[in-house]
């Protein structure tokens, strides 16, 4: 990490991580047949790539990338008991949560190739908003295993993102990964930085196609949170907290 | 004297420390890369994560939360158990020896015989000193309490884990407990070559909204600058029964933090929840204000160590100035405290 990228990131750990606080529902909206996103009535103070911890008392609590900031709004496909509790609240009701923690993406130049897989979409609406508020270009390019797992496609393009899908048995967009999608505008038209969120071995096939280009590029990864706070070590990869050094990180520290 | 020519090292149970920071047991201990990392941001000594028996996944998550005084944690003891960690422990090493940093590995148990045997579990792996956690409940005992609470079972522990290991043994202490002093004498009568004080506080925090206890675990540990006064005084009254050296742990922060640390009769001082604030550079930061502060005051680490036990003197007047108006005990001091003026 640079200098730079560090006292950024600095800034934004000083501010307390503080105690749950409770939130209201006020939409659920179905994205696919197994991913929702939940609206709440609050307003956080957040860039693209960080997330919140949400918690359910007596539950569990889980990290989840910010979709949006005002209203804040979180992408959840349910895949297991807690994401499948949070798909069964409706409006009106309640559900806690800390943050935002981590480190975001930096918007570097004007021309800015975005990639989601899976729920990685979700970070990535954020940052193409981020991005189209200040005019700059956005390409999105969103891969998933077949047509009914595509997500937040129409958002993206309201959002004005020029948009690319991708499925890996053709039945949707271009037949393959996003990889496959991606080589030729690198080759043609290459941005001036790549971003990206989804399964760690797209991030991994994203981070050696970026390299062997010599494009810069920020890639955000998961990990299993304890703390969410940078002091229990669970999160760890190659050295750096996930939670804090990352989500995102510069792709050379993590190749 | 110049900052840089200040001499941080001390000596814990015949081994040599750069500087008296040792990372505390819990924060970060559960990778190489992560302590060496810490090593490598200034630590003058590294603490593994306690590791057990056996493997333990530890508790559903909330597990740590920052409640604005510190921090409230029950990760439970989640680790790779004894067998992962001596591989954990042998990598490590390698690494810090490198840097002249010392591994301190940690280590807890159910009962005195398995306290036993993860000592000599990991000594294959050579740690430079090894710290009983012995906060951890008894089996043994009816109520299922800590060792650490009664002299009997802290003293059995250490006599079991001397008995098993040829490693310097460092015995880590609780705060709640009626007498820390007692513990301690024990511990070392026992055989301790040196103590940790303090562990964490047993402490709660509720949600009144759902009314329900914020972690999951319900109870946890609390650390952070809100434990310091305990530290302070679990060491204070620790230094004044036994000789062995003192890592005192618990709400250290800043270089006056340690140096306040140090003078309660602390040899070396442990830093777990200020890497929260400000990640591992906080051994760098600390150890700067502690070579500040003593260049600043004129004094050596040596003669800050204990300092607080000692009797204030104050120079007597020649002739007790009579004071008409005011009662004698609202006059103010017969001087402006000088550095040293304790000493
Ligand atoms: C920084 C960060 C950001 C995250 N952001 C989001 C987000 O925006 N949206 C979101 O839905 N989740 C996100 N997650 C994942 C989330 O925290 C939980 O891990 C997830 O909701 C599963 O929790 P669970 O308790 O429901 O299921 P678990 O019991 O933990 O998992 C059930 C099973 O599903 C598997 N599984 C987990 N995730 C997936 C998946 N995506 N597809 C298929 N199988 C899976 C697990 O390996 C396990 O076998 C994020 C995680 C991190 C670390
Ligand atoms: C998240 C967390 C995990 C901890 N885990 C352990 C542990 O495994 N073993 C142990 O002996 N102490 C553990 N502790 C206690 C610390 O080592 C230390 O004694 C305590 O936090 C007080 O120091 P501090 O105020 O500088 O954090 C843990 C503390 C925290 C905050
Ligand atoms: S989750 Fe605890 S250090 Fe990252």
């Amino acid at each position: 990490m640079t200098d730079l990228a560090r006292s950024e990131a600095r800034a934004f750990l000083e501010r307390p991580a503080g105690l749950p606080r409770p939130c209201r529902v006020v939409a659920a909206i179905p994205e696919n047949y197994r991913t929702r996103t939940i609206v709440l009535d609050t307003a956080l103070e957040a860039r693209p790539g960080q997330f919140c911890m949400l918690w359910l008392p007596g539950l569990d609590e889980k990290p989840f990338s910010v979709q949006s900031a005002a209203p804040a709004a979180f992408t959840i496909a349910a895949v297991g008991p807690f994401s499948r509790a949070v798909h069964r609240l409706a409006a009106g009701d309640r559900i806690w949560l800390r943050g935002p923690f981590g480190r975001p993406f930096r918007r570097t130049g004007r021309d800015h190739l975005l990639v989601g897989g899976g729920y990685g979409v979700a970070p990535m609406l954020f940052l193409a908003r981020e991005a189209r508020a200040r005019g700059e270009r956005v390409r999105a390019v969103v891969g998933a295993r077949e047509a009914r797992d595509l997500l937040l496609a129409d958002a993206l393009r309201e959002a004005g993102a020029e948009l690319w899908l991708t499925t890996e048995d053709g039945s949707a967009g271009l037949p393959g990964r996003v990889t496959d999608a991606i080589a030729p505008m690198l080759a043609e038209d290459p941005p001036d930085s790549l971003y990206a969120c989804g399964p760690h071995p797209m991030l991994a096939a994203l981070a050696r196609l970026a390299a062997a280009r010599g494009l810069p590029a920020q890639l955000s990864w998961e990990a299993y949170m304890r703390c969410g706070i940078g002091i229990c070590g669970s999160c760890e990869q190659e050295g750096m907290l996930l939670c804090t050094d990352g989500p995102v990180l510069d792709q050379p520290a993590s190749v | 004297m110049s900052q840089a020519a200040v001499d941080l090292s001390v000596e814990i149970a015949g081994l040599r420390l750069p500087n008296p920071l040792v990372l505390a047991s819990g924060i970060l201990g559960t990778h190489a890369s992560l302590m060496v990392r810490c090593a490598r941001a200034g630590a003058g000594a590294i603490t593994a994560k306690s590791a057990g028996p056996v493997p333990r996944g530890g508790h559903v998550n909330p597990s740590c939360v920052d409640f604005g005084g510190g921090l409230l944690n029950a990760i439970g003891l989640a680790n790779p158990g004894a067998e992962a960690e001596v591989a954990l422990l042998a990598e490590t090493r390698a690494q810090l020896a490198e840097l002249g940093v010392p591994l301190i590995a940690s280590i807890f148990a159910d009962t005195v015989d398995n306290f036993a045997r993860v000592a000599e579990h990991i000594s294959r792996a050579a740690p430079d000193l090894i710290e009983v956690n012995i906060s951890c409940p008894n089996v043994g005992s009816e109520f299922g309490e800590p060792f650490a609470g009664q002299p009997e079972s802290a003293a059995a522990v250490t006599a079991a884990v001397k008995a098993a290991t040829g490693i310097p043994v460092i015995v880590k202490l609780a705060p709640n407990v009626p007498s820390i002093a007692r513990i301690a004498r024990a511990v070392v009568e026992a055989g301790a070559d040196a103590l940790c004080a303090i562990n964490t506080m047993p402490g709660m925090l509720i949600d009144a909204e759902s009314g329900l206890p914020v972690l999951q675990n319900r109870s946890g540990g609390l650390s952070g600058p809100a434990l310091k006064p305990i530290a302070l005084n679990a060491v204070y009254q620790i230094a004044r029964v036994v000789q062995v050296p003192i890592i005192g742990t618990g709400g250290v922060s800043t270089g006056q933090d340690a140096i306040e640390m140090l003078s309660a009769g602390a040899s070396a001082v442990g830093i777990g929840s200020a890497v929260y604030a400000d990640g591992p550079d906080a051994f760098g930061r600390i150890a700067r204000e502690m070579r500040e502060w003593l260049v600043a005051h004129g004094l050596t680490l040596a003669q800050v160590r204990g300092r607080a036990h000692r009797q204030a003197k104050w120079p007597e007047a020649a002739t007790p100035a009579p004071v008409p108006h005011a009662p004698a005990a609202e006059t103010a001091p017969p001087a402006t405290p000088r550095a040293g003026a304790a000493s």
